[in-house]
């Protein structure tokens, strides 16, 4: 690929299998996937040859807050920062990112699936002029050629993809690829975004919260969804109850059936037309279990089936059925699980 | 205003999907096609600010097999005014399938082009923002709603925690998802009305792929679980196994 490839081996030369880790932090702290993009980005780098580079974008104090990716594998941490350019959009984000690459020569830019990550990673390939994966669930590298393992047709098959282009442009979707220590002397650099901002006739104008700013679904390492069974929107405090059980890295979900009645955003709604989720512990409470849902949550790792109806099909994918009326069942479980918590 | 939709043909999402005996894709007999669910909100999104604006043309615009008609067809009957189908075999490979498109769209004079947010087959969520950046204009992505007015677009974004406003001067892009939109069903008027709308097919301009599908695999399936019981009285030996046998909690 670069310019410079193949030349001396020293770790940390221009293009010598050079890996750009881009990291998020989001309200000073840094996101639990940037772990795993980092840590993904080593195994690469090692395989090459080359160092990792972390680059982080955002307020000031956004290189500070992930200086912790040393730890995972880091050998720099860089943080593109200004006040303001948090919220500057993702073109000029995209912007950024690019031409750290480029100046980089990076062979490989890995992204985390999150929101931020599916919204800024398409510009970055766009304007490097490559090909990018998305989602990605596993990567495997041998010598120079690296293949992807990604979900396609909403999880109903799992597709083996190589990148036959110089550079290597991916999102890795939250939870799937886990962090694996990989200590180093933390090196931060900051340093401003290019005045050329990227971001022409877009602006962020506004931001109305929908109350109650949990984990994003998809991130979430439990999920508590809810469906029709759930009967009405004012009966989801049981719910509430459950997840604030489980702590703080549960979020809420939810049924298309019960997105579409308007009783929850369709930022929770999990399925093939709402959120993939990969979390290790997932509770379906009064969801049927069409393919449709299926196809966001056969990932999990643990699932966990609340129903009135025996012969639902949920039970079919889950690891544990209750069979039952979830206004008993689920009180119970977030009793049982506080008895835990001591 | 003239609004463009980029549409792609897929798999119905209750289709069952198979992989072929060659392994690298999917059979594709006895599969029902649709116009891809997220498309159709971004049809119904420009429908709806075309009516907004009191004119305006909303053209679609489809790279896919011949049989791709069909979903154009589909969206013309509910109300789009001309089609256009690139034909050709698009890939994984979406900033391929962005050229392609990409190439197409600079010819137009559209305000504003939409797409869906992600297409169900591949799942590679980036044709919009991609296209955006050849075109070299701004592209809102996840938009739940949007207005037009004056020469700027304000969108509203799902994002965790609630959701951000973003304005854009036109001409622009957006990837819609579902949101405030319900795509409306077709008259049988508007079914007629469809057949005599102009359908222009021509050969697309395919761009060179880079994504090698290599082979497609099932997922593991689920070892069959296990029923722990009815009624509350299963809740303990449930959290137990969590944390026990899973280490979940
Ligand atoms: C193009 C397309 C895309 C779609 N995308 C999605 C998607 O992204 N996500 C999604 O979820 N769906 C999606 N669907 C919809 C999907 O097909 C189902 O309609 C939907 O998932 C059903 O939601 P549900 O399980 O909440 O409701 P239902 O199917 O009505 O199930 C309710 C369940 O609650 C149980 N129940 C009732 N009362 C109780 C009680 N007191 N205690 C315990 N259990 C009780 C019932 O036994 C039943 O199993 C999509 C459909 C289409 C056509
Ligand atoms: N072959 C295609 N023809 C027309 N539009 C497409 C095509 N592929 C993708 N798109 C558009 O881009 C969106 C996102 O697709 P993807 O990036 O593949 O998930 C889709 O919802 C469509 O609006």
């Amino acid at each position: 690929m670069g310019e410079k490839a193949g030349g001396g081996g020293a770790a940390g030369e221009r293009g010598a299998g050079r890996v750009l880790a881009v990291a998020e932090v989001a309200g000073g702290t840094l996101r639990g996937a940037s772990l795993e993009v980092v840590s993904a980005a080593r195994r690469l780098a090692d395989a090459w040859g080359g160092a990792v580079d972390a680059v982080v974008l955002g307020e000031p104090g956004a290189a500070e807050a992930a200086s912790g990716l040393a730890k995972w594998g880091a050998d720099r941490v860089v943080g593109i920062e200004a006040a303001g350019f948090g919220a500057a959009g993702p073109g000029a984000h995209a912007g950024a990112v690019a031409a750290t690459v480029r100046e980089g020569s990076h062979r490989a830019a890995l992204f985390s699936a999150t929101p931020s990550g599916r919204d800024v990673a398409p510009r970055v390939a766009a304007k490097l002029r490559c090909p990018l994966l998305t989602d990605v669930t596993a990567l495997d590298v041998q010598g120079g050629s690296v293949t992807a393992i990604r979900p396609a047709y909403a999880g109903k098959v799992l597709a083996r993809v190589r990148c036959t282009g110089d550079r290597l442009l991916a999102s890795l979707r939250p939870n799937a690829l886990s962090a694996v220590a990989s200590p180093r002397e933390p090196v931060v650099e900051v340093r401003p975004p290019d005045p050329e901002t990227g971001s022409e006739g877009y602006r962020v104008a506004g931001f109305e919260p929908s109350g109650g700013a949990f984990v994003d679904v998809s991130e979430a390492s439990v999920v508590v969804s809810g469906g029709r069974g759930m009967k009405a929107p004012e009966n989801w405090g049981v719910l509430e109850d459950l997840r604030d059980a489980l702590g703080e890295a549960a979020a809420l979900g939810a049924s298309r059936a019960v997105v579409d009645a308007g009783w929850r955003p369709h930022a929770e709604q999990v399925g093939q037309t709402g959120k993939t989720v990969t979390p290790d512990l997932y509770f379906a409470i009064g969801i049927s279990g069409a393919v449709q849902h299926l196809a966001g949550m056969r990932t999990a790792k643990v699932v966990v089936a609340v129903n009135a109806d025996p012969d639902a099909p949920i039970f079919g994918v889950a690891d544990y059925g209750i069979v039952g009326d979830l206004f008993e069942v689920v009180p119970a479980i977030a009793e049982a699980v506080r008895k835990l918590g001591g | 205003m003239n609004i463009a939709v980029c549409i792609k043909r897929v798999p119905d999402t209750g289709t069952r999907i198979r992989i072929a005996e060659t392994g690298d894709g999917v059979e594709t007999d006895g599969v029902k096609y649709v116009m891809g669910p997220y498309d159709e909100f971004a049809v119904e999104a420009a429908l709806q600010l075309a009516e907004a604006a009191e004119g305006g043309e909303v053209a679609l615009l489809a790279y896919g097999p011949p049989a791709t008609q069909e979903a154009l067809r589909s969206g013309l009957a509910m109300g789009a005014h001309r089609a256009v189908l690139l034909a050709g075999e698009p890939t994984m490979d979406g900033w391929a399938t962005a050229r392609t498109l990409a190439a197409e769209l600079s010819g137009w004079e559209a305000d504003l082009v939409l797409f869906g947010v992600k297409a169900v087959d591949s799942d590679q969520q980036q044709v919009g923002p991609m296209v955006a950046e050849l075109l070299g204009r701004p592209c809102a992505t996840a938009v739940s709603s949007m207005d037009v007015s004056e020469g700027v677009a304000t969108c509203r974004r799902v994002v965790e925690g609630g959701r951000e406003v973003v304005e854009m001067t036109l001409p622009a892009a957006a990837t819609i998802t579902k949101g405030q939109y319900e795509p409306r069903y077709a008259s049988l008027r508007g079914i007629m009305a469809a057949k005599r709308k102009p359908l222009e097919q021509k050969a697309a301009k395919e761009a060179a792929v880079e994504l090698v599908v290599e082979a497609l695999e099932y997922p593991p399936p689920r070892p069959p679980g296990r029923i722990l019981g009815e009624g509350p009285a299963a809740a303990a030996e449930l959290v137990r196994l969590l944390r026990e046998e899973d280490k979940a909690i």
